[in-house]
């Protein structure tokens, strides 16, 4: 397996992790949000959902898994090309020309992808903590999901994070999208600009889908009495 | 008595370089890698040979002054290359790329050299083919020719704009994969000062570090000056800015005679001067000129718009003088006919310029066919000029571009020095008085892959040259000459910068060593050069020092030996009495100002020897045409 | 005839050497708009040398955009804010009266600085003599027409290969990533025929000299395509991904 190594571990090796974890986390988005949109439907049609989760429990456990080695890698070798990328360049220029040979997406990755992360832990630690961990026996029987969700969107500074993350989302899923086709080797001059169409409008969905619920929560719906 | 020896192999002009390559000597492919080879410059000749070098087995030291092998001027050639392939069916053949070729440099090559560089011009194509170079292709994926000045047959390969990029990008690849292989070792920002003769033999070179400025010592079997021509004496040419002819100038003054340098090319199609802090003149490829109309108005001083201009009003004087060629009518012919519009005053607004008019062209074949054909080059003249050549007529005006002298060689490319080989533009060469459009790229590569590496393991296999050391006292004198020519130099501390001198002797060479040269303009020059020389030697003022890099060092010795140089062509100039080629005496033309040849005094290769600075020694070398009649090369 | 020249101030990284710390200087100039830039440049520095102060260090040679020596960063951008030029082919022109311009080096790991505005792009040539070549020697073509090549696959093997190798991309890549350059190497071999027996092989070696010099990694934000002189299209990139994989996971040749 010395060749895996070497290729893991080379400048392509480590961009084509980022693209593959990445799309695995584009795919995972996905099913998330649709989950998700069952909060609209009131409290039955949420807690009803993470239910049936909760049913195929083994099955999640091993999706959980593999969104959490995605997860790692995307994060790790994130972190890794940055710190590399920044020594390729020991003195930085005076004046730089960026903002207007690349898009703003492009150019912070790492500062969107940072955000993200920290919403994450935080995510995490609100949603999948409770929910799994702490006293779980008690939340199924009680049907408490979807009032905790709505709760924490109840928190004006816990839906400003939540709202700027998605945003930063979009960012980060707009070059995302496009960019894992441009390191899996697929650009062709036909397909390209539909791809990068349609990355945008995944990247737009995704983080108006997500920040739209905070964002109803907090102004329109009237509390849980 | 003469010294020159051309070693023209016997028989008829077919066999001779079959017959000699069966009769050279060969070296043993076990003892190849004993033999070191220097290779000087890596443009298209040098990174060609030098890789040929490599692959044959020989250990190869190979320098360029350029940071890498593949920023060579060669890369500039914008046209195509020659080839006798007769892929077009229109009865081309060797024989007849021979004679175009001889007849073009107005009968003053040598004829066994201009067969031979006809015989190999097909392998060269097939070698840069299989190398991967991307010749412009028909729809059928087969390659594609075009036409170009001097030639009734379509026999130029070309790869857009940028054939002479991609023909060295393909040589620097194969020299590359020596470098990788370990044959070859390349030096790079390291400038050639002298050469170091050890016994009569050249046995190395003395180089300049450019970064650390140390003064380096490199010890060879042999060596082989790839180092291009001297059209920068002139200041402004086409020449990238680094072009000079100081390898060859300190060769000659080592011994190596210096042949017709006299015979220099001023390229017809080139962007007018814009003002006096013009570095350099930018060439537009002469291909333009298969589409495109040269002409002029009728009247002086005519300063309507070019669009304004009627039809009838304009002199596309080109067409009218040469009807059968037209505006493809050879480059020296071309560059002289501009001149005098010019100086009838019926250039653009009566200055220097005149018209290249692509209009006809674009109504004919459309815009897109134009713009596939010379896309890129409207693109270069529109960045440069601001103007767009779609709908306004491109403003051209000659140029300096090539120098047919250069080092004298015999057949064997080898030059008055044993073992010091001369190949590319740096040799008097084939070209005799006016070189062809898209046979300098053939000259070079010919020279690289298919003729040294021959005559090379000839001269290794009977001369046998022994080995020599760096420590060997001759270069340490030759290292000491060069340093103390550094030192000289810095500590002048005078009041004038290099480029004030080097423009004033541009100046007195454009005027009187240029397109036009008369008795008197030359006697006038050879005097002005020196007095500029003595003013260079007492005050040009180089700051910094010679310990790192010194980009005004560097010019400034380059300068010093266009002096040198410039005196010796004027000289040249001055002793040849007749017009011929890129040499034209106002004295001798014809009464319709045609150049007038002197075959009978003249048919010969002026190769000087150098004696002192100031001072040279006349040897000719008598052509003889055995195979081509010379005649008053008409193009009408 | 010349037109109304136009003043500026230049501020210029100057650097005396590669192991000494740089800084910007400052000149006023005055200069024709038909000048170009480095002809400008060769104006100061005659002024200098003039008054004896060292000239400022820059590199050109061929002056039409095509060998690719020269390289300035210039307000920001490789080569100038103009699209598809060299440094050399930048006309003042494109300039304002009263302009302020500030110009810098090449700025990389991979590309150290020599002295002020000079820098060492021998990398390239490294990666280059990694396999950037077709193995054939001297006189063992066969005739030129017998391998057929379509029209277009020359067509894109020449966009690929009128790379000049200038570094602008390395250059204007936040990430000074050297990949627009050696992808566009690889494209043009790699599209030809001649080019495809090696084609594996070559991928794999050019990538791995690449990674040992220090350049950084392509993060997609095609900087490189908008800055290069020649437009070399970052398509180039995605197939160098797409052979560097198929390379590593599908070849049978042993590990380079």
């Amino acid at each position: 397996m010395g060749w895996f190594n070497t290729f893991i571990n080379s400048s392509l090796g480590k961009k084509f992790i980022m693209a593959l974890t990445g799309s695995f986390l584009i795919i995972f988005l996905i099913i998330h949000l649709i989950g998700n949109i069952t909060l609209y439907f009131g409290p039955d049609a949420f807690n009803g959902y993470v239910k049936t989760l909760d049913v195929i429990k083994p099955l999640i456990r091993i999706i959980e898994l593999v969104l959490l080695s995605a997860f790692i890698f995307h994060i790790f070798n994130g972190v890794r090309l940055w710190l590399e990328n920044k020594q390729a360049r020991p003195v930085t220029y005076k004046v730089n020309g960026s903002p207007e040979n690349t898009t703003l997406f492009s150019r912070t990755m790492f500062v969107s992808g940072s955000v993200i992360f920290i919403f994450l832990v935080l995510h995490l630690g609100t949603f999948f903590w409770r929910f799994n961990v702490h006293d779980p026996q008690q939340l199924a029987d009680s049907h408490q999901y979807y009032d905790i969700v709505v709760g924490f969107f109840q928190i004006w500074w816990y839906v400003l994070l939540y709202v700027i993350a998605m945003i930063l989302l979009g960012f980060h899923l707009n070059h995302g999208f496009q960019s894992a086709f441009q390191t899996f080797g697929w650009n062709h001059k036909k397909y390209t600009p539909l791809i990068k169409k349609i990355g945008t409008a995944y990247a737009i969905i995704m983080a108006v889908g997500f920040a739209s619920m905070p964002i109803y929560f907090f102004f329109f719906y009237g509390g849980n009495q | 008595m003469t010294k020159l020896e051309s070693k023209v192999p016997a028989g008829h002009i077919s066999e001779k370089w079959t017959n000699h390559k069966f009769n050279m000597k060969l070296v043993n492919p076990s003892n190849k890698r004993k033999y070191t080879i220097i290779v000087v410059g890596t443009g298209l000749a040098g990174a060609s040979a030098a890789a040929s070098f490599g692959e044959l087995g020989y250990n190869v030291l190979a320098f360029t002054f350029h940071d890498s092998a593949r920023r060579a001027h060669s890369i500039a050639a914008q046209g195509g290359i020659n080839a006798s392939k007769n892929y077009q069916n229109d009865g081309d053949s060797t024989f007849r790329l021979f004679y175009d070729t001889a007849k073009g440099g107005d009968f003053r090559a040598r004829e066994a050299n201009v067969y031979r560089l006809a015989e190999v011009s097909g392998n060269i194509i097939d070698q840069c083919v299989a190398q991967g170079v991307p010749f412009a292709r028909e729809y059928g994926g087969l390659l594609d020719n075009r036409s170009f000045g001097g030639a009734q047959v379509s026999r130029t390969f070309y790869a857009r704009g940028q054939t002479g990029q991609q023909l060295l990008l393909g040589a620097v690849s194969a020299l590359n994969r020596q470098i990788d292989k370990g044959t070859v070792k390349l030096f790079t920002r390291r400038e050639m000062l002298d050469v170091v003769i050890v016994d009569g033999q050249a046995k190395g070179i003395i180089v300049r570090n450019l970064v650390t400025g140390e003064i380096e010592k490199y010890a060879a079997h042999a060596v082989v000056l790839a180092t291009g021509g001297y059209s920068n004496v002139f200041f402004l040419s086409t020449n990238a800015m680094n072009c000079n002819a100081t390898a060859i100038w300190r060769a000659h003054k080592k011994g190596a005679f210096f042949g017709n340098p006299c015979f220099t090319q001023i390229h017809p199609t080139c962007l007018p001067l814009h003002g006096e802090s013009q570095s350099k003149l930018t060439l537009m490829s002469e291909s333009l000129r298969n589409d495109g109309r040269v002409w002029v108005s009728k009247k002086k001083n005519d300063m309507r718009h070019p669009n304004d201009i009627p039809e009838e009003e304009r002199d596309y004087y080109l067409e009218r003088k040469y009807p059968s060629y037209g505006n493809l009518a050879p480059r020296d012919i071309s560059s002289r006919a501009a001149k005098e519009v010019c100086d009838e005053g019926r250039g653009v607004n009566g200055g220097d310029a005149v018209y290249l008019d692509f209009s006809d062209a674009i109504k004919r074949l459309g815009k897109k066919v134009i713009e596939e054909r010379y896309g890129n080059l409207f693109e270069i003249y529109e960045t440069i000029t601001g103007e767009n050549p779609y709908e306004v007529p491109m403003k051209i005006y000659p140029a300096p571009h090539y120098t047919m002298g250069g080092l004298w060689v015999d057949y064997n490319l080898m030059s008055t020095v044993p073992g010091l080989f001369v190949i590319g533009e740096a040799n008097f060469s084939d070209h005799g008085a006016n070189r062809l459009g898209a046979s300098a790229l053939m000259q070079g590569l010919a020279d690289g892959y298919f003729v040294i590496p021959y005559t090379m393991g000839d001269y290794l296999a009977t001369y046998k040259p022994a080995a020599v050391k760096t420590d060997h006292p001759e270069f340490e004198k030759a290292a000491k000459e060069v340093k103390d020519l550094t030192n000289k130099l810095l500590s002048i501390k005078g009041k004038r910068t290099v480029d004030d001198l080097h423009k004033q002797l541009g100046r007195i060479m454009w005027n009187k060593v240029g397109m036009a040269r008369s008795e008197q303009g030359l006697k006038e020059a050879i005097q002005e050069i020196r007095q500029l020389r003595e003013e260079f030697w007492k005050n040009v003022n180089i700051p910094g020092s010679g310990e790192d890099v010194n980009q005004t060092l560097e010019r400034a010795g380059r300068l010093a030996d266009y002096f040198e140089l410039g005196e010796l062509m004027a000289i040249d100039a001055l002793h040849r009495n007749e017009s011929c080629g890129g040499h034209f005496r106002v004295e001798y033309q014809y009464e319709d100002g045609e150049a007038k040849r002197d075959d009978e005094n003249f048919s010969y290769v002026a190769a000087w020897e150098f004696k002192d600075v100031g001072n040279w020694e006349l040897h000719k070398e008598q052509l003889v045409f055995e195979y081509v009649k010379p005649s008053v090369r008409s193009y009408k | 005839m010349e037109a109304k020249k136009l003043n500026l101030k230049l501020k210029i990284w100057r650097q005396k050497n590669s192991n000494s710390v740089g800084s910007f200087v400052d000149y006023d100039v005055q200069v024709s708009p038909d000048a170009s830039f480095l002809e400008m440049l060769d104006e100061l520095n005659n002024r200098l040398e003039a008054n004896n102060e060292e000239p400022i260090v820059f590199e050109s040679d061929c002056r039409e955009g095509i060998c690719g020596t020269c390289g300035l960063v210039i307000n920001g951008h490789p080569h100038g804010p103009l699209p598809k030029i060299a440094t050399c082919q930048l006309h003042m022109r494109n300039f304002k009266d009263g302009e302020t311009i500030w110009v810098e080096p090449f700025r990389a790991k991979a590309f150290p600085v020599i002295k002020d505005l000079m820098v060492d792009r021998s990398g390239f040539d490294k990666i280059l003599q990694a396999g950037g070549y077709i193995s054939v020697n001297t006189g063992g073509a066969p005739d030129a027409n017998s391998i057929p090549v379509p029209k277009d696959a020359a067509s894109e093997a020449f966009d690929a290969a009128a790379c000049i190798g200038c570094g602008a991309c390395v250059a204007a890549c936040k990430n000074a990533s050297a990949m627009l350059f050696v992808s566009a190497k690889i494209s043009h071999l790699g599209l030809l025929p001649q080019g495809q027996p090696e084609r594996y092989i070559r991928v794999q070696r050019m990538i791995k000299v690449m990674d040992e010099l220090g350049f950084g990694s392509c993060t997609n934000t095609y900087a490189c395509e908008a800055e290069c002189p020649k437009g070399i299209s970052v398509t180039n990139i995605a197939r160098m991904n797409r052979d560097y994989v198929r390379a590593k996971f599908t070849s049978k040749i042993a590990e380079v």
